[in-house]
Parts: C-alpha cells; sequence; structure tokens
C-alpha cells in the first residue's frame, strides 16, 4: 500500500479515501466503454434479437418474455457507458473523487450490455439466471463475511476455504447419522467452529504466522475430509452420507413480486440466515460498541490495549465467530443445494470469499454485493456456455480473480486493508 | 544444532529481542529451531494419521462395538490395519524387501527420488521468496505456466535432438518466471500484496490451462478428453533406468539447489535477497533497490517452480493435462517451510514428502487406506514444526533454539 494512505482513518463503508482524486478510474472507464461501443455495439449482428423470459410459471403475475433488438440495445447501453466514463473524467477534471454509484452504474450497463450482446439470437430466463447466481453466492457470502469478522480484528483467516470445507463435510455426517438436517446445521458451524479454533490457537497463542496456519489448514481440512470420504463416506452411502436437501420456505407476499420474489423469497433457510447475518454483522461492525473495539483492535491494537481493551480475547473471539459464519456457509453446499458431500467439494470457493472481502473493502455490505457479482459472473458462464457464446466459459471463470488483482494493484479504486491485519500483538 | 542435551546449566531460552517482529521470530524458529523438533513433530503426525486410520477402518469399528468384553481384539485390529498401512507406504518408497533382485527392490526408491524432483524445485522457488520476505503461494499457478510453454515446445516444435530438450527447458522456465515476475513487479510497483495476488493467480492459470487444452493448437488429435499431444522424444528428458521413470530432472534439482544455495550465501543478489527480508527499509537505507529485489526474487521463484512444471511434463507424464501441477504448489509450501527455507533443507524436505507421495500409492492399492492420508500427515508436520512450542509441551522436552536466525520482515495484507 502506497504511504500516502497510511495517515488514513479507518474506512467506513467502503468510501473513497483517495486525497488525490486519480486517473485511474475514469482511464479503466474509458477502455471498457470503447470495447462495448465497438465490440457489443458496432461489431454485433445486426437483426438479431434478445428474449429475456420475466416470468416462471407459478406467478401470480405474468409478464411477457422481454425481446429487444440485439445491436441498438447493445449499442445504446454502450453509449451510457461512454457517458459515465466522461462524467467520471469530469468529475476528476474538476477535483472531485469518482463515486461508488457511478462505478455501479457503469458496472451494470456494461453487463446488460455484454447480455445482450451475448444471448443475441437466444433466449434465457432472466429469473433463473438471477437465482443460480444467488445460489452460487451464498458460500461465497458466509465466506466473505468470515473474513470480515476475522481481519478486521486483524487476523488474516486464508482458512475460509477449509472452514467452508469442514461445514459442508460434518454437516452432510452428522445431519446422516441424526436423521435432522437442523441438526447438521448445528454441526456445520461446529465444524468452521474447530477449525476456526486451531487457527486462533496457532495464530494468537504460539504466534506462528497467520498465512502459514491458513495455507496448511486448508491443506489438513482437505486431507482430512478426502480420507474420511474415500474410507467411510463413499463405501457406505446411506449410512454417512444421504442427508437430504433443507425444504424451501417461501415467505407469503414477498414471493409474489416478479422476479425479485422467486429469487430472493422462495429459498431455503440457510439463505434467509445470510440476509440475517449480513445485516447484523454489518451494523454490529459499524453502530455497536463491540464494532468499535474491533476495528480498534484490527487498527491499532496498542492503542486499544491501554484502554483497557483485551486485544487477543477480542481477536480469539472474532475468528471464531468467524468460523461459526464460514461453517454454516459451508453447510449450503451439502444440506441446502446437492444434498450430500463429495471430494472437494467447496473447489476454491474460499478462495473467491477471500476475493470478495478484498473486492468488498473489508465491510460486509460490499463483500456481500462482491460476492454477489462473483456469483452472478460464475453463473452467467454456464448459463452463456449452454446456449454457445463467442466468449470460452474458463476466461469468465477467471474474471473474478483478475478483478481482484487489479483492485489490489489499485488499477480500479484502491483497497486498504485494517492496519494490523496479519500482526498479532504481543504485549511488551 | 543436533546436541540435543541441554548442557548442565542450561540458560533458558534466550528472550527474543522486544523489537521483533513476528516475521522474524517465526524466522528464527524456522531456521534456528532443532533438528529434535522437525523429528518429534513427524513421529506425531504420524501418530495421529495412526489414529486416522484405526479410527475409520471398518474392521476396527466392527470389533469396538464388543470393546469392553474383549478390547484386545480392537487393539489388534488397530495395529493390523496401521501397521499394514505403514508398511505398504515403507515398501512403496524406500525399499521393497520381498524383490529378489536389488534393482527391483531399489524401485521404490528412485519413484521417491521422481516424485521428490518437482517437489524440490517448487520448494526452492518457495524457499527462496522466503529469504526475501515474500509468500510465494503461488507455486501452483507457475508450475502450470512452466509445463504450458515446455509441453508447448516439446509436441508443438519440432527441434534437433539435444537442442529441443534445452529449448522446452528453457521455454519451461521462462513460463514460471513470467508468471512468478508480475507478482514481483505489481508488489513493487503497486504495493499489491503477493499473497493475494499469487492466489489470484493460481486460479488464472488453471483456467488458462483448461481453455489451452480444448484448443485447437494443444488438444491431441483425435482424443475426446482435454489431453495435450506426447511430447517428442528429442524433447523428453532422458530416464536412467528402463523400469523406472527417474529422469535428468532429478540431477537439474540437485544443481538448481546448489545454484540456490550459492545464490543465497555467496552471492551479491542474495545477500541484497536476504538484507531486504530481513529490514526493507535498512536495505533501502543501505542504498538497495528493494524493488528491483522483489522483481528478481519473484522472477527466480517463478523460474524454479516453472522448472517443476518442465519436470512434470517432459519427465515423468510427458503430456499435459489440467491436472499436470498435481497439488505440487501447494506442497512445495509445506516443503520449504519444512527445509526451514534453507536450499538443502528443502532438498531433504522434498525427499521425505516425495516418498510419502511414493508410497502413498502402492498403499492405497494395498491396503485400501486413501492415499489422502498423506495430505493429513504432511500439514500436521509443519502445523507442528510451526509452532514448537506446541511440541515441547506434548514431549515435554526442552529444545534448545540454537543456529543464527534469519531475520525477515512480514507484514499484514496492508505491508
Amino acid at each position: 500500500m502506497s504511504a500516502q494512505t497510511l495517515a488514513a482513518p479507518p474506512a467506513p463503508t467502503g468510501q473513497e479515501l483517495a486525497v488525490r482524486p486519480s486517473w485511474k478510474a475514469p482511464i479503466a472507464f474509458a477502455v471498457l466503454a470503447l470495447v462495448a461501443l465497438i465490440t457489443f455495439g458496432i461489431l454485433g449482428e445486426s437483426g438479431q434479437t434478445s428474449t429475456f423470459g420475466i416470468s416462471t410459471g407459478s406467478d401470480a403475475w405474468q409478464i411477457d418474455p422481454l425481446a429487444l433488438s440485439s445491436q441498438p440495445v447493445a449499442l445504446g447501453l454502450s453509449l451510457v457507458c461512454v457517458a459515465v466514463a466522461a462524467y467520471a473524467a469530469w468529475l476528476v477534471r474538476a477535483g472531485q473523487a469518482v463515486p461508488v454509484w457511478l462505478t455501479v452504474l457503469f458496472a451494470i450497463a456494461f453487463v446488460l450490455a455484454f447480455l445482450v450482446w451475448a444471448v443475441a439470437g437466444e433466449q434465457i430466463s432472466f429469473t433463473s439466471l438471477l437465482q443460480g447466481a444467488l445460489a452460487l453466492s451464498v458460500p461465497l457470502v458466509f465466506g466473505a463475511l468470515s473474513g470480515v469478522l476475522c481481519e478486521r480484528a486483524g487476523v488474516i483467516n486464508i482458512a475460509i476455504e477449509g472452514q467452508l470445507l469442514a461445514g459442508a463435510f460434518l454437516s452432510a455426517v452428522v445431519a446422516t447419522l441424526t436423521g435432522n438436517l437442523y441438526v447438521g446445521l448445528i454441526a456445520a458451524v461446529v465444524a468452521g467452529l474447530l477449525v476456526a479454533f486451531v487457527l486462533a490457537v496457532f495464530a494468537i497463542r504460539y504466534i506462528v504466522n497467520q498465512i502459514i496456519v491458513g495455507v496448511v489448514l486448508n491443506v489438513l481440512v482437505l486431507g482430512v475430509t478426502n480420507f474420511l470420504y474415500g474410507q467411510l463416506l463413499a463405501p457406505e452411502a446411506a449410512t454417512w452420507n444421504s442427508p437430504g436437501t433443507l425444504p424451501r420456505v417461501e415467505i407469503p407476499l414477498l414471493n409474489e413480486i416478479p422476479v425479485i420474489g422467486p429469487v430472493l423469497f422462495e429459498q431455503t433457510i440457510i439463505v434467509y440466515a445470510m440476509y440475517v447475518t449480513v445485516i447484523l454483522v454489518h451494523v454490529a461492525l459499524f453502530r455497536t460498541r463491540w464494532g468499535l473495539r474491533v476495528r480498534a483492535v484490527g487498527e491499532h491494537p496498542k492503542a486499544a490495549d491501554t484502554l483497557g481493551i483485551r486485544v487477543n480475547t477480542v481477536r480469539f473471539r472474532n475468528v471464531l465467530l468467524g468460523g461459526a459464519v464460514a461453517g454454516l456457509g459451508g453447510a449450503f453446499f451439502t444440506l441446502g443445494n446437492v444434498g450430500a458431500f463429495s471430494r472437494e467439494m467447496s473447489a476454491g470457493q474460499g478462495f473467491i470469499a477471500l476475493a470478495a472481502m478484498i473486492f468488498g473493502r473489508w465491510s460486509p455490505l460490499g463483500a456481500l454485493g462482491a460476492a454477489l457479482l462473483f456469483g452472478f459472473a460464475n453463473n452467467l458462464q454456464s448459463v452463456l456456455g449452454i446456449i454457445g457464446t463467442p466468449i470460452p466459459s474458463e476466461f469468465m471463470l477467471m474474471l473474478p480473480y483478475i478483478l481482484t488483482i487489479f483492485a489490489v494493484a489499485g488499477l480500479v479504486g484502491r483497497v486498504r486493508a485494517p492496519a494490523a491485519d496479519g500482526e498479532p500483538y504481543v504485549k511488551s | 544444532m543436533t546436541d540435543t542435551k541441554p548442557p548442565a546449566a542450561a540458560p533458558e531460552e534466550q528472550r527474543p529481542p522486544a523489537e521483533e517482529t513476528f516475521f522474524q521470530r517465526f524466522m528464527r524458529e524456522l531456521t534456528g529451531g532443532s533438528i529434535l523438533v522437525t523429528i518429534l513433530s513427524v513421529v506425531l503426525a504420524l501418530l495421529i494419521g495412526a489414529v486416522l486410520i484405526a479410527a475409520s477402518d471398518p474392521d476396527v469399528q466392527d470389533r469396538a462395538s464388543y470393546f469392553f468384553s474383549r478390547p484386545g481384539d480392537t487393539f489388534e485390529a488397530a495395529w493390523n490395519s496401521v501397521s499394514n498401512a505403514y508398511s505398504a507406504l515403507f515398501t512403496g518408497s524406500i525399499i521393497d524387501i520381498n524383490e529378489y533382485t536389488v534393482g527391483r527392490a531399489l524401485r521404490p526408491l528412485a519413484e521417491t527420488a521422481t516424485n521428490a524432483a518437482p517437489l524440490i524445485a517448487a520448494g526452492l522457488g518457495v524457499a527462496l521468496a522466503f529469504r526475501a520476505g515474500l509468500f510465494n503461494i503461488g507455486a501452483e499457478g507457475q508450475i502450470i505456466l512452466g509445463a504450458i510453454l515446455a509441453g508447448y515446445v516439446g509436441f508443438g516444435w519440432h527441434l534437433p535432438a539435444g537442442l529441443h530438450l534445452i529449448v522446452g527447458v528453457l521455454a519451461g522456465l521462462v513460463g514460471g518466471a513470467v508468471w512468478g515476475g508480475v507478482v514481483g513487479l505489481l508488489k513493487a510497483r503497486t504495493g499489491a500484496h503477493e499473497v493475494i495476488v499469487t492466489i489470484m493467480l493460481n486460479y488464472v492459470a488453471r483456467f488458462l490451462i483448461a481453455y489451452l487444452l480444448t484448443t485447437a493448437a494443444f488438444q491431441r488429435p483425435g482424443a475426446s478428453n482435454p489431453v495435450s499431444p506426447i511430447v517428442d522424444d528429442s524433447a523428453q528428458l532422458p530416464r536412467f533406468f528402463d523400469d523406472s521413470r527417474l529422469h535428468l530432472g532429478f540431477v537439474l534439482v540437485i544443481l538448481a539447489a546448489f545454484g540456490v544455495w550459492w545464490l543465497l550465501e555467496r552471492s551479491t543478489m542474495g545477500f541484497e535477497f536476504r538484507a531486504v527480508g530481513a529490514n526493507p527499509n535498512a536495505a533501502r537505507t543501505a542504498g538497495m533497490s528493494v524493488s528491483r529485489t522483489y522483481v528478481w526474487v519473484m522472477l527466480l521463484a517463478g523460474g524454479l517452480a516453472g522448472l517443476a512444471g518442465v519436470m512434470q511434463v517432459l519427465g515423468t507424464e510427458r503430456y499435459l493435462t489440467s491436472g499436470i501441477s498435481a497439488g505440487l504448489g501447494f506442497d512445495a509450501i509445506t516443503v520449504a517451510l519444512l527445509g526451514r527455507a534453507s536450499p538443502w533443507g528443502t532438498v531433504a524436505a522434498g525427499l521425505l514428502f516425495g516418498a510419502l507421495r511414493a508410497g502413498g500409492v502402492p498403499m492405497q492399492a494395498g491396503t485400501g487406506t486413501p492415499i489422502d492420508i498423506i495430505l493429513v500427515i504432511q500439514s500436521l508436520i509443519v502445523l507442528f514444526i510451526a509452532a514448537p512450542p506446541l511440541v515441547r509441551a506434548i514431549f515435554r522436552v526442552r529444545v534448545r533454539s540454537a543456529g543464527q536466525p534469519v531475520a525477515g520482515l512480514q507484514r499484514g495484507w496492508g505491508a
């Protein structure tokens, strides 16, 4: 991180703190807008229509599928991108920072332009696109929240992947053994706690490097779950690995809203727990005394200690809390979605969650937004893979990782970790 | 360091200086801890592995149901289960005493060396970066890029014998170096934390190879699954024996270890690496370019990991698959940690983990114990090594911290 940000105060929710507005954002916007204008607009096939299904069969109000003339609409959206880029350039020239909403607007216009271009001559269901995106986002959101809870207190949590995997494994096994899915959910929390406990003991008690403990814990959980899967779960799936899935709970009235209703309010209890957790963590972190203490410990442990906050106790608790949250997210793989555990089920999602946390600037709402974006990109990739598009799916899958590299390199906006993140506190 | 008996009036462990950063402390433990801690960690990890093997064995579970009437049965079954697995591990990796000729009895040892070679190469890359205070989690991606370039030269170009192999090896080194160098460059220019960038680049590399194997240039003609053509004979690392996969790569890797040792201990550049690792601010004050050091060290570290990719594609496997890195990148981190970030320590650790890998395959085939137990044992070893106080507490031994601390500086994400 460059020297000029060192003196900056603790970041509130994802606000731009740049002292001097940077030209990076307008330049990035301009390049992308140009790409959109040329590829999606000018070079797009003319005379094609892109059809988006809005309603599902069971909706109370039926809305006809939206048929758009591909090239003109993509062109229009690209021009919106160009306009945003121009406005951003004007703002920076006037000495003002580029606001977050402008970035969001740009992203939405760009993605829609891409979508209209990619779907030209085909039909996709907008609602199921979003449903799939949410399903892929849920573990990411839980994982990223786990990261936020740990890192705001100054402990780096690379072990999100392991916590997710442990949660997925233990929830499936316990739910099968007890025959009760909700006991399985509790087991998922316990599994996440266990991994977090080891992380906390090694990182805080024994002051082992946090990144190393995290990396090694991921390998350990992978090894243990793979081993037990091969030894027990695979040969005797009926006794060990057939938990089934949680029922979907419909929230009356809210699920009647077109598009949003079926996507958000016909979900399993894990997803509702996710909504609650995001809000709880956000409010607790930024609006309560507890949150102030946690952030103080993560930013300046010595000052916090001077004021009588027990730094390592706060950190220990937060790491455990983060583990519990990530463990619950792991249960979504098994109980929330597939209904059985399989080898290496988390498949790197813990690392995307880490990326989402960084991309979301260590704030719960930011992490939520980034996780939803990454989930959307992932689902878009598989949907477009089915209808066939000009872009290879592997490049879509790379997107979250490349965006994160851009984010940490300060090419788009600037991200800043809590000041004492990763540094153990030894009372002298 | 090997003297484990504390002197009569052993002074209590030297207290670290108050200003020591935690990475310095970690590096001091890493490089200054006793061999005894390493051995005890391995023993402890094997014991826990044994418990896991015994507890998950269906036979043991059956007998444990009448544990209180005949406890001996449970213990006998547990002993059988564990001893079968571990002896299969041993015969699969060191020496097979059931074979009649010396050559065939020693074949497991050659297999161990084959498995160890890429582990050591990638481990050297991680260790070198450690010494400059950088966490290179990205060996996985660097291996993949090295394998992609080396493999492409191997099957895509058709050069004269001799030259072909040299060009292939160099291409692999370049591939890994570029993937690592990007990290060093971003760190030097923008301050982007190398851990985040390397993790992300690992995934980019995975998707890149998955994509390439679907293209006409890389996919084997007529194959429906994503595999590349087999590399030309002229580009293959020659094998030493008829009935073993051991290839020239093992010699290359020992040369590489010697090179890293020379670089770190005898060259100006290596001195700068260590100085930057110890304290970048002091190094900067002394007139060294910290940025340039980051770029160079990551270029070299990436090149070493790329060498591991070369060995996988031109030596062991001889064609590209999306699983060409075979988890080597993450094992390389544990190898470098176990080897305490020193070149020869990394060689020793690589041989140990290579033996576990080599023995794991016949163990799984012969006794049904899943090979994943190896991952458990490896990660436990490293966990215990990283926390010597824990090992000391468990075994109730006092271990003298000896040796010179290799100081290093590691701050959090923000550094």
